[in-house]
């Protein structure tokens, strides 16, 4: 009689620690990461994550999984694609954005980034298309995002001395201190309204003020210059204090060819290329 | 009614003591030799000082080697040997104390009063080692030594009142001395309104307040043994800095100590002193009294020092050695915050010294040998380990943006030796010296981040790179008496290598705003420091001497520049008039022009100036108790001038009188 609940006890106990142990994989993968929104279809719900739980201009590093509505399992080997479009009045268009793709060492979270370049003031207009193939068949899913407006400018899109139309947007420092700052930017050119491929070799000079200072500056800044293996670029960035500084750019074509940005001086405090930063 | 006859009789005793003093004449003692000054109130119980509640500052000026480098009317920085107090050893009865002011608002001096002190030894260069390593002197405040005399119960009241300034000072002294017990308690109070320049120029920003409070006291163990206990608290609020941009809200010590000694004639130790110490200071800048600032700031400042020292003496033939083993633990933390004028940015968050911990340990070792009745050999050394360690990592990595390769320490070995021969006749007696020195960069030198310097208006990155800066010495003293004239001359030459100094970086930007530029701590080369002094006096009759002192400074480094803050010509002269109830004096003090300025060190060419002083001072005495007076005036006829060493050419007080008043029951 006794085993007789004995044995439900002990299947119970086993599930629950089978089940804890999924939950325990679940809370890895997402760790760090905070629910933004999910973009549904009959089929699948896709679940956006970023760190802080929203889009802002910029540039947002996005984490997505993808869970099948019926089984409630996640999908372990889809292949995605995404496409952000901004509504505007007269047209539509996209922005820079990387491939999506499986992190190492995870088995359900994908990764890539968007970097919005505008947002409406109250964070409409922008929507989200993700594409996905599960064991050759083809779904999608689509859904107006919410991208708030970032407090400073971390982001930036200009007319070079080209003609054409770049963006650079600010990804590190992310937690800015005071001394050396490892400094990496992302540079995109406008090939047409939807595509925004990465511009390599070109060249991003850097010197960063504080206004409030009388556009005080500090030494040992390093001009931003491309690196393959991430396709942005990289470059040093002294901070000599807290606050708000201006990072002063100046954009070189591999010709050497000044696109946009000027020299500051007494009479230029700024240069109409800029990224901000405040900490 | 034993311990009553006891109190008694101590108390008539100190009477009769007190009676029999003779009483010194007031004297501006210019001929006066660099090794030891004595100073201070408490020996100072004979008021031989023109001023009995004046500072510690103007104490020290009367060394002639001495000169205060002035940013206002309180807080003055001691320069010796035309070396400023980077390259000085100021310590407080042997014990390390380091101000917590970025801009040296805050000399070490400014935190004890003439009440805590007995009397403050100046040692020129090499001479000065004993505590501490140095290349210009050692300036050593001492606090009274124990005395189980059994004299009772005294108390001194002072009161002190100046016209310039409306300068107000109260203090009060009790100090009980039992066979086996004793204790003195002290208390002093400042207040001075913003004094006025020669012509009734009022030199804003120049006020203070301040009062100094301290406890002594002691236990006789045995007959060989006491141990005692000494706390000074400080405190100056209010202190208006004309010279600079900021003022001080709070400047705020506390200082105290235990100590051990030990004595005894018939063992081969003759005395042995071990005293353990803690000092804390916080330092708080503020500019809400200016009107118009660039941008509102705060700086504070925090220092704190643990150490100790056991000094032994050792007599033995004709020997007489002196062992220093000290030894201490320093963190010097300085932080500026500043409020953008746009309210909607982040306030500006830098370290200004980033918590730097400086751990020091050393052997001092000196020993005097009497080759005969007329000759005396001595020789000196120091020898120690000094580290310098940035706790914070912040600290590390703002001063990376300018040596991208620093690690968070630095160890440094430090070596000072002397070497004296003294011939002491009747009519004559001669110095010769010799000294090697070094010491180690100071923590603004090292790891001041963006200190600006209001006199040369840079701003100044510190250096954790610098080697250390050495000097080679040499020095001679000759003194000639005959009948009634005494003359004297005394000369020091110091050849500094790595003599630090600010660079101009031109790559650099400013961070103070309105600033010329960016100096980096470096070093020259070289560079060469001369001084000479001729002091002469003559006793005219009984009660009227005359005396006078020239004195002549050179510097120059080793890119053929002047050095900054180098004394012009300059002499003393006067007349005094002394009996045992009465003096008076008539001084006439000046320094010549500054030709030798540096302008390449921001100096500008300082005119000549002469001021006539005249001092007169009473004793009376009532029953058991006695009063003494001083009262005379400064700057006579009312002279608008300034000296080299007045920051930023702020005008010195034009005429003002004072009157002191003591009153010493028994």
């Amino acid at each position: 009689m006794k085993i007789k609940y004995i044995i439900p006890i002990l299947i119970i106990s086993l599930f629950s620690v089978a089940c804890s142990t999924d939950d325990d994989t679940d809370v890895n993968e997402l760790e760090g990461l905070t629910k933004v929104q999910e973009l549904s279809n009959n089929t699948h719900s896709i679940e956006l994550y970023t760190a802080n739980g929203q889009f802002s201009t910029g540039y947002n590093a996005i984490s997505i999984r993808i869970k099948d509505n019926v089984s409630n399992t996640y999908i372990e080997n889809a292949s995605l694609t995404w496409n952000p479009v901004m509504q505007m009045p007269t047209m539509q268009h996209s922005c820079p954005k990387s491939t999506v793709a499986k992190v190492s060492g995870k088995t359900t979270v994908y990764e890539g980034y968007i970097i919005y370049q505008m947002a409406n003031l109250d964070g409409s207009g922008w929507s989200l298309s993700v594409n996905y193939t599960v064991n050759g068949v083809s779904y999608d899913a689509t859904g107006t995002i919410v991208v708030k407006q970032a407090a400073k400018q971390n982001v930036t899109s200009f007319m070079g001395s080209d003609n054409k139309r770049y963006i650079i947007a600010l990804l590190e420092p992310k937690m800015p201190k005071i001394g050396n700052n490892k400094m990496v930017v992302g540079l995109y050119k406008m090939e047409n309204m939807m595509s925004f491929p990465v511009v390599e070799n070109y060249t991003i000079t850097l010197d960063p003020r504080m206004p409030s200072m009388e556009n005080h500056s500090s030494p040992n800044n390093t001009d931003l210059t491309y690196k393959a293996d991430d396709t942005m670029y990289h470059g040093n960035l002294s901070l000599t204090m807290t606050g708000y500084w201006v990072l002063n750019l100046k954009l070189l074509n591999a010709q050497n060819e000044v696109l946009k940005g000027e020299n500051i001086t007494l009479e230029t405090v700024k240069s109409s290329l800029y990224l901000e930063l405040e900490f | 009614m034993k311990k009553f006859i006891i109190f008694g009789v101590c108390v008539l005793s100190s009477i009769l003591l007190n009676a029999q003093e003779p009483e010194y004449t007031t004297k501006k003692d210019t001929t006066k030799l660099s090794e030891i000054t004595v100073l201070g109130r408490h020996t100072l119980s004979n008021y031989r000082q023109e001023k009995t509640l004046s500072s510690i500052d103007d104490y020290l000026e009367k060394s002639n080697k001495i000169t205060m480098i002035k940013r206002g009317g309180y807080a003055w920085e001691a320069s010796m040997n035309n070396m400023n107090s980077n390259q000085l050893s100021v310590t407080i009865d042997g014990m390390q104390i380091f101000g917590a002011c970025t801009d040296k608002m805050d000399p070490i001096t400014s935190y004890v009063d003439v009440s805590n002190l007995e009397k403050v030894t100046v040692q020129s260069g090499q001479e000065g080692t004993e505590n501490g390593h140095c290349l210009g002197g050692g300036i050593d405040l001492q606090l009274p030594t124990p005395s189980f005399n059994g004299s009772g119960l005294k108390t001194t009241a002072d009161l002190g009142y100046e016209t310039n300034g409306n300068y107000k000072t109260a203090g009060m002294d009790m100090a009980y001395s039992g066979n086996t017990f004793y204790i003195n308690a002290d208390g002093i109070y400042r207040k001075s309104d913003n004094y006025d320049a020669g012509g009734n120029k009022e030199v804003l920003y120049s006020q203070f307040e301040k009062y100094n409070i301290s406890l002594q006291s002691g236990y006789k163990l045995n007959e060989n043994e006491s141990l005692d206990a000494n706390v000074i608290y400080d405190r100056a609020t209010d202190v208006g800095y004309p010279a600079l941009p900021m003022d001080v809200s709070l400047a705020e010590a506390l200082i105290a100590s235990v100590s051990h000694n030990y004595q005894n004639d018939s063992t081969f130790i003759k005395s042995l002193e071990t005293k353990l110490y803690f000092n804390t200071i916080t330092h708080i800048m503020d500019d809400s009294k200016r009107p118009i600032v660039p941008i509102r700031m705060d700086m504070p400042g925090w220092s704190d020092t643990y150490g100790f020292y056991s000094k032994a003496t050792i007599k033995k033939n004709n020997h007489n050695m002196l062992v220093n083993l000290n030894g201490f633990y320093n963190k010097s933390l300085a932080e500026m915050t500043m409020y953008p004028n746009n309210p909607n940015e982040s306030p500006m968050f830098m370290y200004t010294w980033p918590d730097i911990r400086t751990l020091y340990t050393g052997l001092y070792v000196k020993d005097a040998i009497a080759i005969n009745a007329l000759e005396t050999l001595s020789a000196s050394i120091r020898m120690g380990f000094h580290q310098n360690k940035i706790a914070k990592a912040a600290g590390v990595e703002s001063l990376q943006i300018f040596y991208p390769n620093i690690t968070d320490s630095k160890n440094r070995l430090l070596t000072s030796f002397s070497g004296n021969y003294q011939l002491k006749k009747e009519l004559f007696d001669v110095a010769l010296g010799v000294g090697y020195g070094e010491r180690a960069p100071t923590v603004s030198e090292g790891y001041g981040f963006y200190l600006f310097n209001s006199f040369e208006n840079f701003d100044y990155i510190g250096n954790p790179n610098l080697k250390n800066e050495k000097a080679l010495e040499a020095n001679f003293n000759a003194n000639f008496h005959k009948n009634n004239l005494h003359l004297g001359v005394e000369t020091s030459y110091f050849h500094i290598m790595n003599y630090i100094i600010g660079t101009i970086n031109p790559a650099l930007s400013t961070m103070t705003i309105g600033a010329n530029g960016v100096k980096m701590y470096g070093a020259l080369a070289h560079a060469s420091i001369f001084d000479v002094y001729l002091n002469a006096s003559y006793q005219l009759s009984k009660p009227f001497s005359i005396n006078g002192s020239l004195g002549y400074n050179y510097g120059t480094g080793s890119n053929n520049k002047p050095l900054p803050f180098i004394k012009p010509f300059s002499y003393l002269t006067e007349i005094n008039y002394a009996t045992i109830r009465f003096n008076a004096a008539l001084q006439l003090e000046g320094n010549g022009n500054q030709s030798q300025y540096s302008s390449f060190y921001g100096e500008d060419e300082t005119p000549g100036y002469a001021v006539i002083n005249a001092n007169f001072g009473n004793v009376f005495y009532n029953h058991t108790n006695k009063i003494v007076l001083k009262y005379g005036v400064e700057n006579l006829l009312d002279t608008n001038y300034s000296s080299y060493a007045d920051w930023n050419n702020i005008p010195r007080q034009g005429r003002n009188f004072y009157i002191n008043l003591s009153y010493i029951l028994p």
